[in-house]
């Protein structure tokens, strides 16, 4: 009986490697502020996380040893931000908005490596035995 | 890992903001730099931002931030007659930069607010990749 990481881990890695492209995409919507013409952009977060929760990627194995390797989720659709105050030059970026967003997946990206550490904790509790 | 992507694109809104603060430096500094004549006389300078896709990695979500180039503002100058002045021309005018002070300092302020959410961006990354890099621990 081996421990598979997969079933054990379940969809925080994919949730984590989603958090991590949405900060990404944040952090370029705030750098982009003071850009002319230029457009915010964010994934739909809810469609984004069902989606990786429903079906995990599989890499392709050609042999019976070697590893499946992890879920990643597929890159993610951009969608356009409404903007609330669009200003003259052609820019949608509210920076509040962005941050406070940023701010608030920062703290999901945290929760979901707490849960993960918990899952490790666990997996060490019972190889350990203690 | 995408989380990689942030230091990259925080980093270059932060010396694209960065120049707009020199630029804006600039200007102050120059706001009293008389000259004989329009064409000699300090022209306000101002950067152009634009976004500039990083799509090597096929990453369509990390867009950073590139200075185009510094424009030089053709708003016609203030002439002072100051006849006395070593530098005014055959009628006794000088020229003054057409600096306009109240948006330099506007402008300044809205530079380094930019550049300080920037910063704010890049250490929250910073702890989220040290937490990362915990895990398991």
């Amino acid at each position: 009986m081996a421990i598979s990481f997969d079933k054990a881990l379940g969809g925080f890695p994919g949730h984590l490697s989603l958090y991590g492209q949405r900060s990404s995409q944040l952090a370029a919507n705030i750098a982009n502020a003071d850009t002319p013409g230029f457009k915010a952009r964010d994934i739909d977060f809810r469609a984004q996380l069902a989606k990786a929760g429903a079906e995990t990627v599989a890499i392709k194995t050609t042999h019976a040893n070697h590893l499946g390797g992890a879920s990643a989720a597929s890159a993610a659709e951009l969608l356009y931000r409404i903007p609330t105050q669009p200003s003259v030059d052609g820019n949608t970026v509210d920076t509040q908005v962005e941050q406070a967003e940023f701010a608030e997946n920062a703290v999901r990206y945290q929760s979901t490596l707490t849960f993960l550490n918990g899952k490790f904790k666990g997996l060490r509790l019972a190889i350990k035995g203690e | 890992m995408s989380l990689f992507n942030v230091f990259d694109i925080a980093g270059s809104a932060m010396s694209a903001e960065s120049v707009r603060l020199n630029v804006t430096s600039s200007n102050l500094a120059n706001a009293q730099s008389v000259g004989g004549s329009e064409a000699e006389t300090y022209h306000a300078r101002h950067p152009v931002f634009s976004a500039v896709m990083q799509s090597l990695q096929g990453d369509v979500a990390s867009v950073g931030v590139r200075v185009d180039g510094i424009v030089e503002s053709q708003t016609p100058m203030e002439q002072r007659y100051q006849p006395h002045h070593p530098q005014a021309n055959e009628e006794g005018y000088v020229f003054l930069p057409n600096v306009n002070i109240v948006d330099e300092m506007a402008n300044m302020i809205s530079a380094s607010r930019s550049y300080q959410s920037n910063v704010e961006v890049l250490n929250t990354s910073k702890q989220l990749m040290l937490a990362t890099l915990r895990m398991g621990q």
